[in-house]
């Protein structure tokens, strides 16, 4: 077993684990943070999307020893003290998501594309940056809808 | 995924070291190795993962070529100023490779040794003239990929870097497959003063270069100048996707398409 000790939405943790363990299941079996999915486990859906020190990544696709000391941030990491982030409740506002298992990938996905692509973000430019998520609800049209206002919303913010 | 020990070494040799022990495999950004080993298509006793090692990434120009580390991510390929400016083919490759997450941390280095028959960069090695440069020498692009999921490389070897000869004008067009986005077909076309370079992914074992059109570019590069050309090919790939009638229907298409891209492009000053 291995000693792995990394900053989780700004929390010192820290666990016992196997080298195989993958981040995905770091965060959902060791942490209980059960809001970041594993849809596909195969690096296509991005229900797994996480910010590793502010970058976009699929955690179903990271060895959680090799994030060692680094900074996650998950969905649950994102909320305010005094209510949702602006990206959070541009999905709630626009209908972004039907059954929501996608969800919380898609947000933190919109996230690093504002990061990426700043706020003022064209339909077009949101669909092709959101290559790595799926949602088989298919509802795409309230998500792109919903990313534009969320981005937009983050600059104000 | 079955369980291995896990190595982050902090300097290249002490990453050599580790790899000369049996059943041990480098790990760049993981993108290809850990999906393949999570199929278990692949099995290591050893993992050098190679975050730790210093100065592997970024984009520089070096003596007219351009030298790209292997760390670096093909999110930073894709935005590279000095590349949009100096080979900007490269970079649009880049940022047709997978999705933005895969982007943000899948590399360079790990992808042409990794030799994935559908991956998009060994046919800009092949058509950029590239060097692979590693720990232990210089190996030229034209002799790297050997078969499938087979480099020149041995064991111990860790590509640093791949230099890039500048083309005076060059353009990458491939058929994406819908889901993963890796090449069902992709062409690299690259012109040189003194010759066209014609590199093709996807379609086969791996990647080949097409010596017919290469001489018919080399005198008029057009698509017109292709226009009739039914170039002999090396067997050609057939999954559920694309039967082998269908790629090679693809490559001539392919090439085409970067042909016309290229073509409307300005040729580079030097």
């Amino acid at each position: 077993m291995l000693r792995v000790a990394m900053r989780v939405n700004g929390a010192e943790v820290s666990g016992e684990i196997e080298a195989r363990t993958l981040l995905v299941e770091f965060l959902r079996q060791h942490l209980g943070l059960t809001g970041t999915h594993v849809g596909c486990d195969t690096t296509q859906c991005g229900c797994c999307t996480v910010h590793v020190n502010d970058v976009g990544m699929k955690s179903c696709t990271l060895l959680a020893i090799g994030c060692d000391g680094a900074d996650i941030t998950t969905i649950e990491g994102l909320a305010r003290p005094d209510g949702l982030h602006p990206m959070q409740a541009a999905f709630c506002d626009n209908h972004g998501l039907q059954c929501g298992f996608c969800t919380p990938g898609m947000i933190m996905s919109a996230t690093d594309m504002v990061r990426r692509k700043g706020h003022d973000l064209d339909a077009a430019t949101v669909r092709k940056e959101l290559e790595g998520n799926i949602c088989r609800c298919t509802g795409y049209h309230n998500i792109v809808k919903a990313v534009q206002a969320g981005a937009a919303a983050m600059k104000t913010a | 995924m079955r369980d291995f020990t896990y190595h982050r070494p902090k300097t290249l040799d002490d990453a050599a070291a580790l790899l000369a022990v049996e059943d041990s495999r480098p790990m760049s950004g993981g993108m290809s190795l850990l999906p393949s080993m999570k199929l278990r298509l692949s099995d290591w006793a050893h993992i050098v993962d190679l975050a730790a090692v210093p100065n592997l990434s970024g984009v520089r120009e070096e003596g007219g070529q351009i030298v790209v580390g292997a760390r670096t991510t093909h999110v930073q390929v894709a935005t590279s100023q000095l590349l949009h400016a100096r080979l900007p083919a490269l970079a649009e490759l880049a940022e047709g490779i997978g999705d933005p997450l895969v982007r943000n941390r899948g590399t360079i280095g790990g992808s042409i040794a990794n030799a994935d028959p559908a991956a998009d960069y060994p046919s800009a090695v092949l058509a950029l003239r590239a060097t692979i440069v590693t720990n232990l020498r210089e190996i030229s692009g034209d002799t790297f990929f050997n078969g499938l999921f087979e480099t020149a490389l041995e064991p111990c070897e860790i590509v640093t870097a791949v230099r890039f000869a500048r083309a005076r004008r060059a353009a990458y067009a491939k058929y994406r497959h819908p889901a993963s986005r890796y090449a069902v077909v992709g062409a690299f076309v690259a012109q040189y003063d003194d010759e066209v370079r014609v590199a093709v992914t996807g379609a086969s074992s791996h990647v080949f270069r097409i010596a017919e059109i290469e001489a018919l570019l080399r005198d008029n590069f057009s698509v017109a100048a292709i226009e009739s050309v039914a170039p002999t090919l090396p067997a050609m790939n057939a999954d559920l996707f694309a039967s082998a009638d269908y790629r090679a229907h693809l490559v001539v298409e392919m090439v085409r398409r970067a042909v016309a891209a290229a073509s409307s492009r300005n040729a580079l000053a030097d």
